[in-house]
């Protein structure tokens, strides 16, 4: 090595990396990864999302997997925790949807509301077609 | 950049490696395989996390999860709980991480809450055998900086604005010491790390050189641009064979890079350096008897002056810091020598590293601000004395130090108030004692480890510590007088004075620090013929109690000399004269019926 800008190159490559071995305050993607997420397809959600975090070089974003939520007849279920926002749960997800919220929301800042948990006449619904039917 | 949704942690310091690290690291590796999730998730080893105690010790991130006495059976439930659901296994927690069923931030917990790494700054978070690791963490940027946009005596300057001093136990300024060997000319000089840790009891360096070797490294190169020199001698114990196969590891690396070499960063500075193995003589970590050693001969020491910084090694102008005090030296060029002196006391800058050991809780590797008290390290870092103990004493600066007692517990932690109350910084070991510690005990088991590694070079050092070993000898078996009190201190006083170097120099200080502060234990054994503690042997007498006795005779069958005797269903009896006080009988006592005091 000859110059401070491969050295420095050297640094940023691999910061990122080891970087998240220290505590971080940052944006959190929790995937519900009990039975039912598993049986509903969480599995390729979270692969999903972890390739587009990987390729939008997001850094200051932990993936996390959880338990069962509680609203199995939702799964896979994805919630986005960024710092001083309120928790919002994605429900009915899929690889592809993962990657628009990991775009959209997680990179963005634009919560994807198509995809967000609806709460209509105290039921849970994840679908307004169904309210109008 | 590879993105990984969970980083494994395992500690390879030599702690949690002997007690089979490695082979969980391995056993991760393979289960993670197994449930095909080795893309996601990250394995790595790194140096020591400092709660040795605890060990072997497994991080997981994002959580911050730290499990602690981790077996390898464990190792399948981490992964299919922890790593494929997201459900840490909390039973294998360290309990005070968990709180509520949450898991805490290791850096609330007691242990690291008040703890400042900056020596340690890298161990037990990177790879030591990756330095792409070690450059992620602003490795080697010091360097970088030293060699563009600094001349030599900016960077002593830098280094003597810190205040940081030797962290091997003299205490010497490092900037002056710097200074002194930049100003002597000559056509070679070297710089040497002395990473011949031998203090019973301390294990910093040695942790240093196993978590973050580049940084020693990377200090010697700035080192000996600073001074002038182009070749540096690490000079390390063969009985750290983690430590040195690391070492050659950074080395190897440094020079592919070219951060050792020629023409470093493209300028016309060189650097390149050579490990030298000790054999694990004490006497080696004293500076001219470590250079005797490197140059081929006994490691004895020499005459000072001329000091190393005139004539060193082969005779030229040397540079030796100890590891700790190299491991300093990159954060304080790449943060400014005022950010280092804004941390610690008026005359002692900086953290420290110290091995806790003895009658502890926290057994382990802490970092702390200087001026710290004692209580602070013991109580709320150390957690204590285990067992409801009382806290008797510590002893810091190893075979060269003394003991602090109860009353110096608020005492601030520096290199001056230490000296005063006649311990020491030395390198940091600090070993606690609670009540059942005999303090005679304690002092000739250090004068023993000095008389064994007193090079026998000078006449005080060779004859006075085996006269004054053959005293403490007399007193614990019983034999001693008064007369012999007051022996150990004139002879301790003489042969401080007239030794040739530091090791007969400090050689007495465990038994004069404890004579000042616990003579009345050494007045119970010469006069009273008692060990107060319960610890010295021919001191102690086992008798049966008759009330408790049932006559089973099983003492008697198991006593290896036949003292004991009796009829079956009355008391048995302990013939004094016969018993050779080893202690079979009370451990097969099933009626607890008898005795030693």
């Amino acid at each position: 090595m000859k110059t401070l800008q491969e050295l420095e190159e050297i640094r940023k490559r691999t910061l990122d990396r080891v970087n998240q071995r220290k505590d971080r305050t940052t944006t959190r993607i929790v995937v519900g990864m009990a039975t039912c997420g598993i049986a509903a397809g969480a599995r390729p959600v979270l692969l999903a999302i972890m390739e587009e975090v990987e390729k939008l070089g997001l850094t200051d974003v932990v993936v996390a997997q959880t338990g069962c939520i509680g609203l199995c007849k939702m799964e896979p279920i994805v919630e986005v925790i960024k710092p001083g926002e309120e928790k919002v749960t994605y429900v009915k997800m899929d690889a592809e949807k993962a990657r628009r919220i990991v775009r959209e929301h997680v990179k963005d800042g634009k919560v994807v509301e198509e995809y967000t948990m609806h709460v209509i006449q105290g039921k849970i619904l994840n679908d307004y077609k169904v309210e109008k039917e | 950049m590879a993105f990984y949704r969970s980083q494994v942690l395992v500690c390879g310091g030599t702690g949690c490696t002997s007690s089979d690290s490695m082979k969980i690291l391995e056993k991760f590796k393979e289960e993670v395989k197994k449930h095909n999730i080795e893309n996601e998730i990250e394995i790595v080893r790194t140096g020591c996390f400092g709660l040795c105690e605890l060990g072997p010790v497994v991080i997981v991130y994002p959580e911050g999860a730290f499990y602690s006495r981790v077996k390898v059976e464990d190792v399948e439930e981490i992964v299919a709980e922890h790593l494929v659901k997201g459900r840490p296994v909390t039973r294998l927690l360290y309990t005070e991480t968990v709180e509520e069923g949450r898991i805490k931030s290791l850096n609330e917990t007691g242990f690291y809450k008040k703890q400042e790494r900056i020596a340690l700054r890298n161990c037990g978070v990177i790879d030591p055998e990756n330095i792409d690791e070690y450059i992620a963490f602003d490795g080697y940027k010091a360097l970088a900086k030293v060699l563009t946009t600094m001349t030599p005596e900016q960077v002593i300057e830098e280094v003597k604005k810190s205040g940081l001093r030797g962290r091997g136990g003299g205490g010497f300024p490092t900037g002056l010491k710097w200074e002194l060997t930049a100003k002597s000319k000559a056509d070679q000089k070297y710089v040497v790390c002395n990473a011949d840790e031998g203090d019973p009891g301390a294990f910093m360096d040695r942790s240093i050189l196993e978590g973050d070797p580049h940084s020693v490294l990377e200090a010697m190169a700035i080192a000996g641009y600073a001074i002038g020199a182009n070749q540096g001698y690490i000079y390390v114990r063969a009985e750290y064979p983690i430590a040195v196969q690391r070492l050659k590891v950074a080395i190897k690396q440094a020079r592919e890079y070219g951060l050792l070499g020629k023409n470093i960063f493209g300028t016309d500075f060189s650097f390149d350096i050579e490990i030298r193995l000790g054999a694990g003589a004490f006497v080696c970590g004293e500076e001219t008897a470590l250079m005797n050693s490197i140059e081929g001969r006994r490691g004895m020491p020499n005459p000072k002056p001329p000091f190393p910084a005139q004539s060193g090694l082969w005779g030229k102008p040397t540079l030796i810091n100890n590891v700790e005090t190299y491991a300093n030296i990159p954060p304080i060029i790449v943060r400014g020598g005022e950010w280092f002196a804004s941390k610690g006391t008026e005359k002692s800058k900086g953290t420290k590293v110290f091995a806790l050991g003895g009658k502890i809780t926290n057994t382990g590797l802490v970092e702390v601000p200087m001026g710290i008290t004692l209580r602070e390290v013991i109580y709320e870092i150390g957690g204590g004395i285990p067992n409801g103990k009382k806290f008797k004493a510590v002893q810091t600066g190893g075979p060269s130090g003394g003991c602090l007692t109860a009353e110096h517990l608020d005492t601030p932690i520096e290199y001056d108030t230490l000296t005063a109350l006649g311990s020491m910084m030395g390198s940091g070991g600090m070993i606690v004692m609670d009540e059942d510690t005999c303090m005679v005990d304690v002092a000739r088991f250090y004068l023993d480890f000095t008389r064994d590694e007193s090079c026998g070079k000078c006449t005080p050092c060779r004859i006075g510590t085996k006269r004054m070993l053959e005293i403490l000898d007399r007193i614990v078996e019983g034999k001693g007088t008064l007369e012999d009190l007051d022996k150990l201190e004139e002879l301790g006083k003489q042969i401080k004075a007239a030794s040739l170097c530091g090791l007969g120099q400090t050689a007495p200080n465990p038994v004069l620090s404890t004579l000042k502060h616990f003579r009345d234990e050494y007045v119970a054994h010469v006069v009273d013929k008692k060990c107060p503690a319960g610890v010295c042997q021919a001191l102690l007498q086992y008798t049966i109690i008759e009330e408790k006795c049932k006559g089973c005779g099983l003492c008697a069958r198991q006593c290896p000399v036949n003292a004991i005797s009796g009829q079956v269903k009355s008391p048995f009896k302990i013939d004094q004269d016969k018993c050779i006080k080893c202690g079979a009988c009370i451990d097969k006592c099933p009626f607890k019926a008898i005795v030693k005091k």
